[in-house]
């Protein structure tokens, strides 16, 4: 759309006739009047005219054809607009949002509840500060409402380490006391560090809120069949969609330091990393990493090699699964499964509508075909225009490769 | 690992129950969450294993607890409104258990989800949420398997003795039998009422559902409205390998798969 020429009928006419009053002035703009060292208007003889469409230059002295002085471009659509920047300097006070930041970057949920966070400092004199632990990825925290940023990073904090996280959030609460501490009722850990902090610090903290302001909350009781509207508390626990998300303003993102502290108490909890689980036993609607079949595959046994290699849950299009190649619990899409996965990967799938439905809450997607055109290249966040077979082919050896240097050093 | 290999004997196991909500008919049942604790420990070689519930002991669900085969269950006497807190913490300091199993958050009443995390912090236990299996215990450390999202699994290792709510994605309860539940011996304790003050003034109302959330398209001009509201998707600005060798490209795929984390 922003590369479609827009004409201005009533330039073009004011250009055409001489006699117009603004006639001077707008030749004026177009051309631009320059002057000499002695004052004299200086007529530049090769400002004239403009570039046709084959290239060669046409002058029209009789003004009729003005369309592509006065035509522009339709880019308002296109143009990156600057949200104007909310300044906070010296607030009175915080509010903490736990981030729960999976994979690294802010998820929705997160953004609702710095929306939320917002909605609380209704025009007083405070920030939201964003508190995350371990790999951050987000480049967006502007956008997305955090005036202040506060995070714990190192080896120790990464992964599953919930009684030294809460010893962090204490020293924040000791160094900043912030107004209110949000956190998302969400199973990635956001709940679990609102209850240790509410039984840490003794505030009884308000779980499964969908509504709030800064007197009252609505929360959810009794397996979400009940409302419960009580007195806010200094720690809430907030489902998804409590609040709209920040998207009218940029904000400063100022670091926040926190004072550390080493910890002596031994951790009683330990932790020995992830398990192996056979990716094809997780239901595909809560797969992480899907490699997902179309009608573009030709050797299925490559297919199901690559995906038994990288680790990855098999899903298929409608297609795949019609002609009997896959069984039909694994078809993505809206008469299959609506598919969460982090990392999407459709080999040989051109993304027909009901297909990209099934997509929407992909967070990467990658696509190989061997069509440019095709709806899932342009849905892709890296398009591979390649042949299925061998492109998972030479994924293979990438992943035997890998694996073969990481066997080495554990030696 | 076979069962022969490992051990599961520890000392005494307490699991805490409350009274179940079905989520289609709202009808009064064994809570889910609940039931999978207390198949959690019955298969533990345990010295002794007893399920304590707080509140009225006359509540037929309660015999479907005690009909999955459980030797002993206790029903610490309460009122709707009482906190199960302070009676579990004083049950809890008096018989010395092990390992106290809950749900992750009970299905009646605020269902908070708290009330682990309160007990092991008044008695300075870790706590440990969402187990999903217990793998082994020798001596005085327990090894377990936490239920993380999307099916994924982390193994902890902790120190006993330990409070643990079990996650739903633990091992199916067993059936529970009609006629053992009903020739349970339940034993009844009186113990002292605590009012939990915070509640009286709640105002608990049925379930209001929740507005779905509308896609507002912010613009000023109607071409841009009507644009939002008919276009396909356009492309989003991703990278598009084309001329490339296919091992660049595969390198490409691979790098990005690397840094989503999505290869172990």
């Amino acid at each position: 759309m922003s590369d479609v020429l827009r004409k201005d009928p009533r330039t073009e006419r004011i250009l055409r006739n001489r006699l117009h009053p603004l006639h001077e002035a707008l030749i004026a703009r177009q051309v631009g009047e320059t002057r000499g060292p002695t004052g004299l208007l200086r007529k530049n003889p090769h400002n004239k005219g403009y570039m046709g469409p084959n290239g060669l230059k046409r002058i029209d002295r009789s003004n009729a054809s003005v369309g592509l002085l006065t035509s522009h471009k339709a880019s308002s659509a296109n143009q990156q607009v600057e949200l104007p920047l909310h300044i906070v300097e010296n607030p009175d006070f915080y509010i903490m949002v736990v981030a729960d930041m999976v994979g690294g970057r802010l998820s929705a949920h997160d953004k609702d509840i710095v929306g939320l966070a917002h909605e609380l400092i209704d025009g007083r004199n405070g920030a939201v500060a964003l508190v995350c632990f371990g790999e951050m990825k987000e480049s967006h925290f502007d956008t997305a409402g955090v005036d202040r940023l506060i995070h714990f990073d190192g080896q120790d904090v990464d992964g599953f380490a919930p009684e030294l996280q809460i010893q962090k959030l204490l020293q924040v609460e000791q160094q900043y006391c912030p107004e209110f501490w949000l956190f998302p009722e969400s199973i990635h850990g956001g709940t679990d560090l609102a209850c240790r902090l509410s039984a840490k610090t003794g505030e009884r903290a308000v779980s499964q809120v969908w509504s709030a302001n800064r007197q009252e909350v609505i929360s959810r009781g009794a397996s979400a069949s009940t409302d419960i509207h009580r007195k806010a508390s200094r720690i809430l626990v907030l489902l998804e969609e409590c609040a709209q998300p920040i998207d009218e303003t940029r904000h400063q993102v100022k670091v926040l330091t926190v004072s550390s502290q080493e910890f002596s108490e031994p951790s009683l909890i330990v932790d020995h990393g992830l398990m192996a689980v056979d990716p094809n036993a997780v239901p595909l609607s809560e797969a992480e990493f899907i490699l997902s079949a179309g009608n573009g595959i030709e050797d299925w046994s490559v297919f199901h090699q690559t995906a038994q290699m990288l680790g990855a849950t098999e899903g298929a299009s409608r297609v795949a699964v019609d002609d009997g190649n896959m069984p039909r619990s694994r078809q993505v899409g809206a008469s299959g499964t609506w598919v969460t996965a982090r990392v999407y990967v459709a080999v040989g799938i051109s993304g027909a509508i009901q297909h990209m439905q099934g997509i929407g809450q992909c967070d990467k997607v990658i696509a190989i075909n061997t069509d440019v055109g095709c709806d899932m290249v342009k849905r892709a966040d890296l398009a591979v225009i390649a042949d299925s077979t061998e492109l998972l082919q030479a994924l293979n050896q990438l992943m035997v490769q890998y694996q073969q240097n990481a066997a080495q050093e554990e030696i | 690992m076979t069962n022969a290999q490992r051990s599961l004997e520890c000392g005494k196991v307490l699991s805490l129950v409350a009274i179940g909500r079905h989520p289609q008919s709202g009808r009064p049942r064994r809570g889910d969450q609940d039931a999978k604790a207390v198949e959690m420990g019955l298969n533990l070689s345990a010295e002794e294993f007893s399920i304590i519930h707080a509140g009225n002991p006359d509540n037929p669900v309660l015999r479907h607890y005690a009909g999955m085969g459980v030797k002993k269950m206790v029903v610490l006497k309460q009122d709707q409104d009482d906190d199960a807190l302070p009676v579990f913490l004083d049950y809890i300091a008096k018989h010395d258990p092990q390992i106290v199993f809950t749900g992750q958050r009970s299905e009646s009443g605020e269902s908070s989800g708290m009330l682990p995390y309160l007990l092991a912090e008044k008695l300075a236990w870790p706590m440990v949420s969402g187990v999903a299996e217990i793998v082994a215990i020798h001596d005085d450390e327990a090894q377990l398997l936490l239920a993380l999202p999307r099916g994924q699994r982390r193994a902890v290792s902790v120190k006993m003795p330990f409070v643990a709510s079990v996650s739903s994605a633990a091992k199916e309860a067993r059936q529970s039998a009609f006629a053992v539940g009903l020739r349970a011996g339940i034993e009844e304790h009186d113990v002292a009422n605590c009012l939990d003050q915070a509640t009286t003034q709640w105002q608990v109302v049925p379930a209001k559902p929740r507005a779905k959330r509308m896609k507002v398209v912010k613009t000023k001009n109607a071409a841009e409205r009507m644009k939002a509201a008919t276009a396909k998707a356009q492309s989003s600005g991703g990278k598009v390998l084309l001329k490339e060798s296919v091992d660049e490209k595969a390198q490409a795929v691979f790098d990005l798969l690397i840094e989503e984390k999505v290869i172990r």
